[in-house]
């Protein structure tokens, strides 16, 4: 059998008809239009935002309505607001994906519900979110515009996510696993924990970093959730002001902060940038370390 | 059950009668029916399976061996449509239809299966996650166990010195007898084999059957094999399973000398002789 | 695996969890409904399509959603028009046109652009695009505007689920055309974008989804405007950003009707999830 890559080079050695060349062309010009827009809007950034970029802006606090000063109060809402969102997702996430993958039989109608509801619920625009977390944590639940009532709602939205890629994950485990610690006697809740949780540990992560990716990006779902407040929280019933709000804010309702914002776009990128790079990192040290013989 | 029973050699079976010497069930099969979703794979099978014995099961693919196995630890448990009925005993206790602890039933009944499966661990915690699950915490003992059991496999001289290397790393004949280490570890009366070799290169495939052999008298071991080769140099009794109307059922068995020699039934005598050609 | 007497409390407890994760979407629907209950009594669902116009907050309310939902429907088709050629351009290139080291580079650089926030796309968006659409055609903040960074933000997604869609075609497809002489522009017509059809639509639903329900993004550079739009360069205002600028100080039915936008804009949700589902069901029977 051959190597898909060289099916593909040996494509390329066909005598071309006109509509080959023409296709080519169209094609070679499409990625070529891609690749420089992008090269443009990353440029842009990084030309308009690192001259603001320094030590002093990630640890002062906003002055001037975010046009001096630095996002460090900024910060420290986006990761306290990180944190509730992970902590109720991750535990609730890895849960429902347990229960879809180990224990429900497959045409159960309790697993396709909720297969069906995470369906929809993936697809829900985000500023729905924040209408739903508006009325219910908010309002309905008495939250008001906190921290607390911003990372539930973000946890709503991430959830689909973490169970998708865990689910996928324990799917792909070997039922050799499962039947060897069958056949040692060794209930199911140890086999989950010891043997089926870290085999599937890389797709976790991976839905994992997506959640994280996704919450740290998301705006309009904390809008009407975490507020504005770009103060320092002193508890997770303030309001605090993410990062990608703090970017709308500067870039749509205080004139002459273009530069601060540029600085926060770039520093979210950095960060969801870090964040991947760094995970993919500790999967394939822990992997590698995992299979391969000493 | 007696030491001189211990040997690996190979022996004609006028000799390996010593060391089954006389039929004393252990497991005790009834009328045992499977099916999955409503389809019949196992239809009223009747065997009886001598303590410290080796028993082979023998026929062709699609008769219903491995499912027949698996009821004997209720591994067919994890099959959600799979239903069984009748009785199998094992030493007296009734484990069809009962609510029973599996987990002690697992302990006495160890598996092997056709594909070599230790745990994404290290060579070590394979053995020693079993055991302090099954409430061996004294560490000190469990390394000693650990290393018994590793020698009495032949693998300790191989591993002794990456112990903490992947189990995954190891070849897989070597991943074979380390599951069977694995399984001897929680000392089970008796041992299920599903086609333990049937995976493997020859060399390896030979020393697993050395090392089942060496089984016997210690254990009440029941052999899947395709291989009758194999079922001829290892068994002391043999149960030759076969297709009728669609559902697996025994249709012979016996001393593994008479089977083999003189087959009352015509179909056995055609498999043999088939598989002796 | 099997369960022990300990193992039951585990399994309840998942069970417990997986019903509150099934809760949220019920939960999501209920208040949606709750909350704009008011609005669908009173004026009621049909004054949202016949009022004539929004003046949401007046004495004589009116509360006509139509030039909101014109301007949703206008720009995610004009983005689709853009990002779906585009995307799918950019998977064949990708699986079948550049050098392998190329075509890793190209992936690589769509997940990046993937993962880039939306509200980063309308920042960009605002500071750079819009003053290049002003000097051609002002006011810049437009419909035009609107639609070429929603279809910056899809194209990732049409192209790297394209991309998978081709790469999971059967090997054999392609070594059969391969050995039939057939060039690289019939291969890829005749047999790998017949094939990975179903993939590729069900991307662009997907994508569809995203474009409908984008908010920051295009908040943030198109005008928000309640019209009708005449024009590529005239300012529209879609329906989530409608939620965002006015959910801040809207009361009672104000409120209510911006809480129907959202109902909408989940039916809407429904509507493509199930249209993916019956894609890949189909593709299968077939």
């Amino acid at each position: 059998m051959r190597e898909p890559a060289s099916v593909s080079t040996m494509l390329t050695q066909r005598v071309a008809d006109w509509r080959d060349t023409v296709a080519t062309i169209l094609v070679w010009s499409s990625a070529l239009l891609i690749t420089a827009v992008f090269l443009w809007i990353l440029g842009d950034l990084l030309l308009r935002g690192l001259p603001h970029l320094s030590f002093e802006f990630l640890f002062d606090t906003p002055m001037d309505a975010g046009r001096a000063g630095g996002i460090a109060s900024i910060l420290v809402s986006t990761l306290v607001i990180l944190l509730v969102c992970m902590t109720v997702s991750i535990p609730l996430g890895i849960g429902t994906a347990v229960l879809l993958a180990e224990f429900s039989r497959h045409n159960h109608f309790f697993g396709r519900g909720v297969r069906v509801s995470l369906d929809v619920l993936a697809g829900v625009p985000s500023i729905v979110f924040g209408l739903f977390g508006n009325a219910f944590f908010s309002l309905y639940l008495g939250m008001g515009f906190s921290i607390l009532s911003g990372g539930l709602t973000l946890a709503c939205m991430v959830l689909p996510l973490l169970i998708r890629s865990t689910e996928t994950a324990l799917r792909a485990v070997p039922d050799d696993f499962r039947r060897a610690a069958a056949a040692l006697g060794l209930p199911a809740i140890t086999t989950l924990w010891r043997i089926l949780l870290p085999a599937a540990a890389p797709g976790v992560i991976a839905g994992l970093v997506l959640g994280i990716g996704r919450a740290l990006a998301e705006t309009a779902a904390l809008l009407y959730t975490s507020g504005y407040v770009d103060r320092m929280p002193g508890s997770l019933l303030d309001s605090g002001r993410s990062l990608s709000i703090h970017i709308y804010d500067l870039a749509m309702n205080v004139p002459g902060a273009e530069g601060n914002a540029s600085a926060s776009a770039l520093v979210l990128i950095l960060l969801l940038l870090i964040i991947n790079v760094l995970t993919f990192r500790l999967v394939d040290g822990w992997l590698h370390q995992r299979i391969t013989p000493h | 059950m007696t030491d001189s029973c211990d040997s690996s050699t190979l022996r004609p079976w006028a000799q390996r009668q010593a060391c089954c010497p006389t039929f004393e069930p252990c497991i005790e099969v009834l009328d045992l029916t499977v099916a999955y979703d409503g389809k019949t794979a196992l239809h009223r099978v009747s065997l009886d399976i001598s303590r410290g014995c080796i028993t082979a099961i023998v026929g062709p693919s699609g008769c219903g061996k491995s499912s027949f196995l698996s009821t004997l630890n209720r591994l067919s448990d994890l099959t959600p449509t799979c239903q069984v009925s009748g009785s199998v005993r094992i030493e007296g206790q009734e484990i069809v239809g009962q609510e029973l602890n599996l987990i002690t039933l697992r302990r006495q009944v160890g598996m092997i299966f056709q594909k070599p499966n230790p745990f994404p661990l290290s060579i070590h915690e394979n053995l020693a996650f079993p055991l302090r699950h099954h409430g061996m915490n004294d560490r000190q003992r469990r390394e000693e166990e650990i290393e018994k059991v590793l020698s009495r496999v032949g693998l300790w001289e191989e591993v002794k010195d990456r112990l903490h290397a992947p189990a995954l790393g190891l070849s897989g004949g070597q991943q074979q007898r380390l599951c069977l280490a694995r399984a001897l570890l929680l000392s089970p009366r008796i041992l299920l084999l599903d086609e333990p070799c049937s995976a493997l290169d020859p060399l390896a495939s030979a020393v697993v059957e050395d090392l089942i052999a060496s089984l016997r008298g210690d254990y009440t071991v029941v052999i899947v094999t395709h291989n009758l080769a194999q079922a001829k140099r290892i068994a002391d009794y043999v149960a030759m399973f076969w297709q009728v109307d669609g559902a697996g059922t025994v249709i012979e068995h016996g001393s593994a000398g008479t089977l083999f020699d003189s087959p009352a039934d015509p179909i056995t005598a055609a498999y043999i002789a088939g598989a002796r050609g | 695996m099997f369960l022990s007497r300990s193992d039951a409390i585990t399994l309840w407890t998942l069970r417990a969890f997986a019903a509150i994760t099934a809760a949220i979407t019920l939960l999501i629907a209920a208040f949606l409904l709750l909350e704009s209950g008011p609005a669908l009594q009173s004026p009621g669902l049909t004054h949202f399509f016949t009022d004539r116009a929004w003046f949401p907050a007046s004495a004589t309310p009116q509360f006509n959603l139509a030039p909101m939902i014109a301007g949703s429907l206008l720009a995610t088709l004009g983005a689709l028009l853009i990002a779906v050629p585009l995307g799918i351009a950019a998977a064949l290139f990708s699986r079948f046109y550049a050098p392998p080291f190329l075509a890793l580079l190209f992936r690589r650089l769509l997940e990046l652009l993937a993962g880039i926030p939306s509200v980063v796309y309308g920042f960009w968006g605002l500071v750079v695009l819009t003053p290049l659409i002003r000097e051609w055609q002002p006011p810049g903040q437009s419909l035009l505007a609107a639609i070429l960074i929603l279809s910056l933000m899809i194209l990732p997604t049409i192209a790297l689920l394209s991309e998978t869609a081709l790469r999971s075609i059967p090997q054999s497809y392609l070594q059969g055309a391969a050995a039939l002489g057939l060039s690289r522009h019939s291969t890829i017509v005749g047999v790998a974008l017949p094939a990975a059809s179903s993939g590729i639509i069900s991307a662009v639903v997907l994508a569809t989804g995203r474009a409908i329900g984008e908010t920051m993004a295009v908040l943030m550079v198109a005008g928000n405007i309640v019209q009708v739009p005449d024009s590529l360069f005239a300012p529209v205002r879609t329906l989530t950003a409608n939620i965002a600028l006015e959910l801040a100080y809207a009361l009672d039915g104000h409120r209510a009707a911006l809480f129907v936008s959202g109902l909408l804009l989940m039916a809407l949700v429904v509507v493509l999830t199930a249209l993916s589902h019956w894609v890949t069901r189909e593709s299968q029977h077939a």
